[in-house]
């Protein structure tokens, strides 16, 4: 009688398990698909993420040089600080 | 059965490249609408291929959506010349195994998808559910990414190239996922005390 390797125990222990797992868990295959169409889902999540997402703000760079100029000023003259919140 | 191989190697339609190439551009409505067209033709295999890897059918709804805005998201990175299943099917499954890496193992497998099994043994009837449980137990307990591999490859039989390019790694790769997945259950269920 033929002796049986460990590399063919090992291939017949890889598949008895490859069967156990076939029947514990039985192939899904082709599946039908969802019951319904699911795009009415789909458009309710763009829109809640459109609603969610950050509003970007382009701010032109005439105003960060305006911005930049002013905080400059303030910080070499900081007597004026009381005056312009007054005038704000 | 269609498969990711043989849809590469298909032409693509003119009207589905024409929406791809619209869908690509976005922000438009003509790329709205080409992106709506795509999600009625697709929708139906990538739940099946979510289906799939996470076994649980109001769980594969909630991905299909999100796996389509994924997509939405990153449209502008899609090249239309690789074809959209293969590239819908890489982002689904990342998609489920963040869903199911954000599960507790223990209820990995839905109920559905194995109480109903006649007797493995085919021997006593409670056993056999014993061993069942302990089986689906054990398999739920391995990391997503053996779990999701052995799925595809050992229970739903797809070819190896094909589930290498859903999970974004090389077929060697995929063959050793699948061997380190069937070695950690048999370890686990011999702890168990079921001798497979």
């Amino acid at each position: 009688m033929k002796k049986q390797g460990p590399g063919e125990q090992g291939n017949k222990g890889t598949e008895r398990i490859e069967w156990l797992l076939r029947s514990v868990l039985p192939p899904v295959g082709e599946s039908p698909g969802s019951e319904y169409d699911l795009w009415p889902a789909m458009q309710r999540r763009l829109r809640a993420e459109a609603a969610g997402a950050p509003v970007k703000v382009r701010v032109p760079w005439f105003d960060w040089a305006l911005a930049a100029g002013l905080l400059a000023l303030l910080a070499l003259f900081p007597a004026w600080i009381p005056v312009l919140l007054y005038y704000l | 059965m269609r498969d990711v191989a043989s849809s590469e190697l298909e032409p693509i339609a003119e009207s589905e490249r024409e929406q791809l190439i619209q869908f690509c551009r976005g922000g438009s409505e003509a790329g709205d609408a080409a992106f709506e067209a795509l999600f009625r033709r697709h929708q139906r295999s990538v739940r099946g291929w979510i289906l799939r890897m996470v076994r649980d059918a109001g769980a594969a709804d909630e991905l299909t959506v999100e796996t389509f805005w994924r997509i939405y998201r990153a449209r502008d990175r899609f090249e239309p010349e690789r074809g959209f299943e293969p590239w819908a099917r890489r982002i689904a499954t990342r998609a489920a195994l963040d869903w199911l890496r954000a599960r507790k193992p223990e209820y990995a497998v839905a109920n559905e998808f194995f109480a109903d099994l006649p007797s493995p043994s085919g021997g006593d009837p409670a056993v056999a559910a014993e061993i069942r449980r302990k089986t689906a137990l054990a398999f739920g307990r391995l990391r997503p990414g053996l779990r999701v591999a052995a799925t595809l490859a050992v229970i739903e039989e797809r070819p190896h190239k094909e589930v290498a390019d859903a999970l974004g790694i090389s077929v060697t790769a995929v063959k050793l996922r699948v061997f380190r997945a069937l070695r950690l259950l048999r370890k686990d269920l011999e702890r168990l005390g079921i001798k497979p």
